[in-house]
């Protein structure tokens, strides 16, 4: 759901959604029916909108929702604060949906490629939807629960239209992440914060704000969670959290370079329905009793390219310099195109410019020296290995 | 907009007294007008709108003893956020009006620059190699991004005083 923050050419629309993203229309037409009556313009606005306003959120259109870019702090300062301190994000705009009934799992299963069966209770994972090509459709993060459905928090989803017992959830969903994310939140939680590991999730009341569902996940590279959370009660709670010096608000722009630097793909830039997962070496997500079953979409290409090589792979990318952006050509040493970046920035963190991209295979090992070429000059740049900055995931050791 | 055009022929010929630009000093445009109207004012109002001038592109330039200095707008600025790397022309490049001719980069974006003027790169601002964040904190100031020869003088008269710039601003900000 992140913005492509690409070269933009020009002042005033520093951020432009390249094409709107299937998931978006999805997510537009679930969204579209329960704002119907509020919305004047054709944007769409979270629950959270006229406190973004308040608080000084630079609005841009992003995928037919107005989100902040970014608050008073700057981009780089916000970037900063979240890997010291932590920050609220709105992804309200993100589809939650809930599925019913005895055989939600295989349905689920027929469309992604993660072992959902194999979940415990309260256990989520990033998966993802493939085509029959072996194509990625969208990612998202499914949660199994215990109370009797199954929770998929969707991060894009294209299955609409299925004859389903499906429930979107008309509910706000805020990510508090940083380091600083426990000592804040622990106040206003029952359940034990060191018990909650990445990736599980609780149903509880957070600063009494009741019927919350706080998963330990985010796209920060950063500990952190997301909290599902009635729209009654996002504004109370998004101030609650604000109250601790620890927290500010930060927007779609310190996300991505956030994401970026934990090595995360952004749907649409980086994964799309013309890379598999194998050649965006998230081969991870691919469950292995579904290896063996071979029951996803495009399995049947998938699996085979798990043993061999794949004529392309995404791969992290180092260098100094102009910074390196989306579309920008990827060159092998002797000057010949080999590939291209699908989404890069300067880091924060790094000094240094970070960029993820595709390259022939031969030349995808970490340490490979390459060229980018930047405005028509080459610029040496280095095959390195991903998350370009460490995560800091709380697995529980 | 007839006004405006014959302001900034007058202008022109004056030199720049008022080499800062503030943002205290402008006067509403509607004042402005209505100044341009009297020949004792028009002269207040000449030495306000001679300081800089700026394209649609968002740059501005200030000519001072026939070199025109060029930088980007506030606007500009603050569109852009956290100016993290400036790519900047080789001292004696040649450009034309509206010619691309280096590029700004923040975390976020990459914005194009385009030359106000016709001319050839006289000098580069060397300071913004280790610090870009110039263009931020003194983009009228410190943080001017080249100097150049001014090879057809009438462009300049073209280009947009401040009272018309902000009016622009406006009207792309709605």
């Amino acid at each position: 759901m992140l913005p492509r923050m690409a070269s933009v050419s020009r002042f005033g629309f520093a951020l432009r959604v390249p094409r709107e993203s299937l998931r978006n229309v999805i997510l537009g037409a679930a969204r579209q029916e329960r704002h119907a009556s509020s919305s004047e313009s054709a944007l769409k606005k979270t629950e959270l909108f006229e406190f973004h306003q308040q608080q000084g959120g630079k609005m841009v259109e992003f995928a037919g929702w107005s989100m902040p870019v970014q608050y008073k702090d700057s981009h780089i300062n916000s970037h900063m604060h979240t890997r010291q301190h932590c920050s609220i994000f709105d992804v309200s705009h993100m589809l939650q949906t809930k599925f019913h009934g005895k055989d939600r799992v295989k349905f689920i299963e027929s469309l992604i490629v993660g072992d959902v069966a194999e979940l415990k209770d309260n256990q989520g994972t990033l998966s993802l939807f493939t085509n029959e090509r072996g194509g990625i459709k969208d990612d998202l993060i499914v949660t199994k629960t215990d109370q009797g459905y199954l929770y998929a928090k969707l991060k894009e989803f294209k299955a609409a239209g299925h004859d389903v017992d499906m429930e979107y959830l008309d509910e706000s969903l805020i990510a508090l992440q940083g380091p600083s994310m426990a000592q804040v939140l622990q106040p206003g939680l029952s359940d034990d914060l060191s018990k909650l590991t990445f990736m599980t999730s609780t149903l509880t009341s957070v600063f009494g704000i009741q019927g919350c569902r706080v998963t330990r996940c985010g796209y920060t590279g950063e500990d952190g969670v997301e909290i599902s959370v009635p729209r009654s009660g996002v504004v109370a709670l998004v101030e609650r959290l604000l109250a601790n010096s620890e927290v500010r608000l930060a927007g779609l722009g310190a996300r991505d370079s956030l994401r970026l630097e934990a090595g995360l793909c952004l749907y649409g830039n980086d994964i799309d329905e013309t890379t598999t997962p194998v050649e965006a070496t998230l081969v991870w997500t691919i469950g292995k009793r579904r290896r063996q079953t071979k029951d996803f979409p495009g399995a049947d290409i998938i699996v085979p390219q798990i043993k061999a090589k794949t004529q392309k792979k995404r791969v992290g990318l180092v260098s100094t310099g102009p910074p390196v952006r989306q579309h920008t050509p990827i060159l092998s040493p002797e000057g010949k195109k080999i590939g291209e970046v699908t989404s890069g920035c300067p880091s924060p963190c790094l000094k240094q410019n970070v960029a993820m991209g595709y390259v022939e295979a031969g030349f995808s090992k970490v340490g490979t020296p390459l060229q980018v070429e930047v405005r028509k000059k080459t610029v040496n740049a280095v095959v390195s290995k991903m998350p370009f900055v460490p995560t800091n995931y709380y697995t529980g050791q | 907009m007839a006004m405006f055009v014959s302001l900034r022929c007058v202008s022109a010929n004056f030199p720049s007294v008022l080499p800062l630009f503030s943002r205290a000093a402008q006067a509403p445009s509607s004042r402005l007008l209505w100044k341009a109207c009297s020949p004792r004012t028009l002269s207040t109002a000449s030495r306000l709108s001679a300081a800089l001038k700026f394209t649609d592109k968002h740059e501005w330039v200030r000519v001072e003893g026939g070199v025109g200095t060029v930088g980007i707008s506030n606007f500009a600025q603050e569109a852009l956020g956290d100016v993290v790397y400036c790519g900047l022309p080789e001292v004696g490049a040649k450009l034309d009006q509206m010619e691309e001719f280096g590029a700004l980069e923040s975390v976020k974006a990459a914005s194009e620059l385009y030359s106000p003027l016709t001319g050839e790169v006289t000098e580069i601002n060397q300071e913004l190699a280790d610090n870009p964040g110039l263009v931020n904190k003194s983009c009228y100031e410190k943080g001017w991004l080249i100097k150049m020869t001014i090879d057809k003088p009438e462009e300049v008269d073209a280009l947009m005083d401040e009272a018309a710039y902000e009016n622009f601003i406006k009207s792309i900000d709605n």
